[in-house]
C-alpha cells in the first residue's frame, strides 16, 4: 500500500500540469498594476497628463462612468491621430460613444499647449493605460493646428 | 544499488487519480478558491435596520418615487429598451419586484407624483403622464408641462419637486464649473457679471397644472446663485424648499498658486441650503470653505483662498459636507416606521466623488441629518454604506454601485436606487 502511494506521489510531482486557473489569476494582478504604474520621472507627457488630464480621466485612465470617457483601449485614443489632436485643440462637446458607452460631458480645449507638449502628452496617453499605439510627433500637431479653424462652442436651444 | 520496482497495481491507480484530481482543481481545496471581488457585499446599516434588494440591473437608475399603492417608478439616465422610465410592482409583499415594465420616450433624472400624474424631468423638457387606478403603467400620452431648456453638456439633470400649492420646482444647473469662458481652463478669470445666471444656475418654479410653459417666458426664478442642485426637495413638515449643491471643481488644477493638491481635494464643501424666494447663494462668485466656516471669493473673481469680498452678503449653508461627495438626492423622512429621531430629518444620497483624484475618492453613501423644525440639529451620520463594494475607491469606475435616488414608501420604508447598474434596496426597521 505504502509503496504504490509513494510511487504515485513522486510521479505526480514530476509530471502534473501547472494549475492554469491560478496562473491566469496572477497575470490579471500583474496587468492591473501595469496600467496604473507611473512611468519614468523625466517623461514630459506624464507630467502634462497629471496637470491637465488626470482630474477628469483619473490616474488609471478609466474615466468617470456617464461623465468622462476612459482612455483605456479606446478607439478615440488609438485610432485616427488627427481626430485625437483636434480634441486637444478644440475640446469636445456632444454625444460620443466610447467602448460601448455614451458620454456627453463638455471637455475643455487645451490649445494653449505647444505642439511639442501636445505631441508628448498624446504619445503618453497612446502608450499607457493598456494602449500601445504609435507616437504622435510635433509636425502632425502643427499641421492639424494650421488646417483647423478656431471653433465656438454654441449654446443649443431645444 | 538496489533496484526499485515500480508496479502499477489497483491501489497505485487510485492514488494517482486522487492526486491528479486535487492538482487539477476538480476537488476543491482552499488554495484554488476564487478570491475575486465579484461577490456582492451587503450594504451596512445602523442596528435594527435591514435591507432587501427590490430589483437589479434595471439600467442607470437616477431618481425614484413610490406611489401610494406601493408601485415604484425610476428614471433612467440613458434609454434602456428604448425607454426612460421603469415601473415596478411587488405583488406578494415580499419586498421584491415581481412585475417590471419599461415605458416613456425620454431619459432623464427628475421624477415625481403630484395630483394623480407621474411627472418626468428629462434634460430639456418636463412632461407628465396620467396615472390610472389599479394600473402599473400610466396612460401613454404625455403632456408637456415645461420646455425651452437649453441642451447642457454638463449639469443637465432636471430634478423636480412640488410644494403644497401646485408649484413645480426644477433644478436648472449651470453648464459651467465657475463661469470661466472658456470653461475649465488654467487662470481664466470668471465673467463678471456671470451671464449664465440669466438662464441657468438656479431653481425655476412653474405651475404644476399648466401645460407648455416656457422656462424663461413663463418660469419664475425662485432662487439663484446655485451651481447644480440634483438633490432638491420640498420639506412637507417644515414647508420650505431645500437643496444640496454640487460645489465647484478643480481649485488646484486652475489656481495652483493659491490651492495645493490637498486644498483641491478638501475644498469646497458641498452646501446644504434652505432655499427662500429671491435668495442668492453665491455661485459662481463664491464657494464655501467649511474649514474656515466662511463663504469665500472664488479665484476666478479675485479670490485667493482667504478673501471674502462680496461673498459676505451671500447666503450661507445650513450645513456643509466634505468636498466632492456629489449629493444626488435629498429626502425628508415623514414616516412612522423608523425610530422617532428620524422623523423630519433628511437623508442625502452621495453619488461619490471623481475629483479627489489622485487621492482616494469618497462619498458613495447615504447620510442622515437630524432636524429640529426647519434646521439641522446635532451631528449628521453615515446611515448606509458599502455601496462601492470595495474598501478603497481610487477611481469612480471601481465602485460597484453609486447611490443616486431616495424615496419613502407608503409604509415608511426607505428606498435607494443607484445608477451604475440600476439596483434598488428597500430599507426597513424592526
Amino acid at each position: 500500500m505504502i509503496k504504490p502511494a509513494i510511487t504515485t506521489m513522486i510521479l505526480v510531482l514530476l509530471f502534473s500540469p501547472k494549475n492554469e486557473y491560478l496562473k491566469s489569476n496572477n497575470d490579471f494582478q500583474i496587468n492591473r498594476q501595469k496600467i496604473i504604474q507611473k512611468p519614468e520621472i523625466n517623461d514630459e507627457g506624464k507630467e502634462l497628463f497629471i496637470k491637465y488630464c488626470l482630474s477628469c480621466h483619473q490616474a488609471d485612465g478609466s474615466g468617470v462612468p456617464g461623465m468622462y470617457p476612459p482612455l483605456q483601449k479606446s478607439d478615440w485614443v488609438n485610432g485616427d491621430k488627427t481626430r485625437l489632436i483636434k480634441i486637444l485643440l478644440n475640446g469636445l462637446q456632444g454625444e460620443i460613444e466610447v467602448n460601448g458607452e455614451i458620454y456627453s460631458q463638455f471637455m475643455p480645449k487645451q490649445n494653449n499647449l505647444t505642439d511639442h507638449e501636445i505631441a508628448n502628452l498624446l504619445t503618453f496617453v497612446r502608450q499607457n493605460f493598456g494602449n500601445s499605439s504609435s507616437e504622435i510627433n510635433e509636425k502632425e500637431v502643427s499641421d492639424t493646428r494650421e488646417k483647423n479653424p478656431k471653433s465656438e462652442l454654441k449654446k443649443l436651444k431645444y | 544499488m538496489k533496484k526499485i520496482a515500480i508496479s502499477f497495481n489497483q491501489n497505485t491507480w487510485i492514488f494517482f487519480i486522487l492526486f491528479m484530481s486535487i492538482n487539477l482543481g476538480l476537488i476543491q481545496n482552499t488554495k484554488c478558491q476564487d478570491k475575486s471581488d465579484n461577490k456582492s457585499r451587503e450594504i451596512t446599516l445602523p442596528n435594527g435596520f435591514s435591507s432587501i434588494v427590490v430589483a437589479d440591473s434595471l439600467g442607470q437608475g437616477r431618481h425614484i418615487i413610490i406611489n401610494s399603492n406601493g408601485d415604484i417608478y425610476v428614471s433612467l439616465l440613458r434609454l434602456k429598451n428604448k425607454c426612460g422610465i421603469v415601473a415596478l410592482r411587488d405583488t406578494n409583499n415580499d419586498g421584491k419586484a415581481d412585475i417590471i415594465k419599461y415605458f416613456g420616450t425620454f431619459s432623464g433624472t427628475g421624477i415625481g407624483i403630484y395630483n394623480g400624474y407621474l411627472y418626468f424631468g428629462a434634460d430639456t423638457i418636463i412632461v407628465r403622464y396620467k396615472l390610472r387606478p389599479g394600473e402599473l403603467l400610466p396612460a401613454p400620452e404625455y403632456q408637456v408641462i415645461a420646455k425651452g431648456f437649453y441642451i447642457n453638456y454638463q449639469h443637465a439633470a432636471k430634478s423636480i419637486t412640488f410644494d403644497k400649492e401646485d408649484h413645480l420646482y426644477v433644478n436648472v444647473g449651470a453648464p459651467s464649473n465657475a463661469c470661466q469662458i472658456p470653461d475649465r481652463t488654467l487662470h481664466t478669470p470668471g465673467n463678471d457679471p456671470c451671464p449664465l445666471l440669466e438662464d441657468f444656475g438656479g431653481i425655476w418654479r412653474f405651475d404644476a397644472n399648466k401645460t407648455n410653459q416656457d422656462q424663461l417666458k413663463d418660469g419664475y426664478r425662485y432662487s439663484t446663485g446655485l451651481r447644480n442642485c440634483v438633490a432638491l426637495r420640498w420639506n412637507p413638515l417644515a414647508d420650505h424648499l431645500y437643496a444640496v449643491q454640487h460645489g465647484r471643481d478643480q481649485l488646484h488644477e486652475f489656481w495652483p498658486e493659491y490651492y495645493t493638491e490637498d486644498d483641491g481635494v478638501n475644498l469646497p464643501a458641498e452646501e446644504f441650503f434652505l432655499l427662500k424666494e429671491g435668495a442668492d447663494f453665491g455661485w459662481p462668485y463664491c464657494y464655501f470653505d467649511d474649514h474656515q466656516d466662511k463663504k469665500l471669493l472664488a479665484p476666478e473673481y479675485g479670490g485667493n483662498g482667504k478673501t471674502e469680498g462680496r461673498c459676505i452678503e451671500k447666503e450661507k449653508p445650513i450645513l456643509a459636507f466634505p468636498a466632492h461627495y456629489a449629493p444626488n438626492d435629498l429626502l425628508f423622512y415623514t414616516g412612522e416606521q423608523f425610530p422617532i429621531q428620524y422623523k423630519g430629518g433628511a437623508f442625502i444620497a452621495f453619488h461619490g466623488s471623481w475629483n479627489r483624484a489622485p487621492q482616494e475618492q469618497k462619498g458613495y453613501n447615504i447620510v442622515f441629518v437630524p432636524f429640529n423644525g426647519d434646521k439641522p440639529y446635532g451631528k449628521w451620520s453615515v446611515f448606509a454604506d458599502g455601496f462601492a463594494g470595495v474598501d478603497k475607491i481610487k477611481s469612480p469606475r471601481d465602485a460597484k454601485a453609486r447611490p443616486c435616488g431616495l424615496a419613502q414608501g407608503p409604509d415608511g420604508s426607505l428606498y435607494i436606487v443607484e445608477d451604475t447598474k440600476g439596483k434598488i434596496w428597500k430599507i426597513t426597521y424592526h
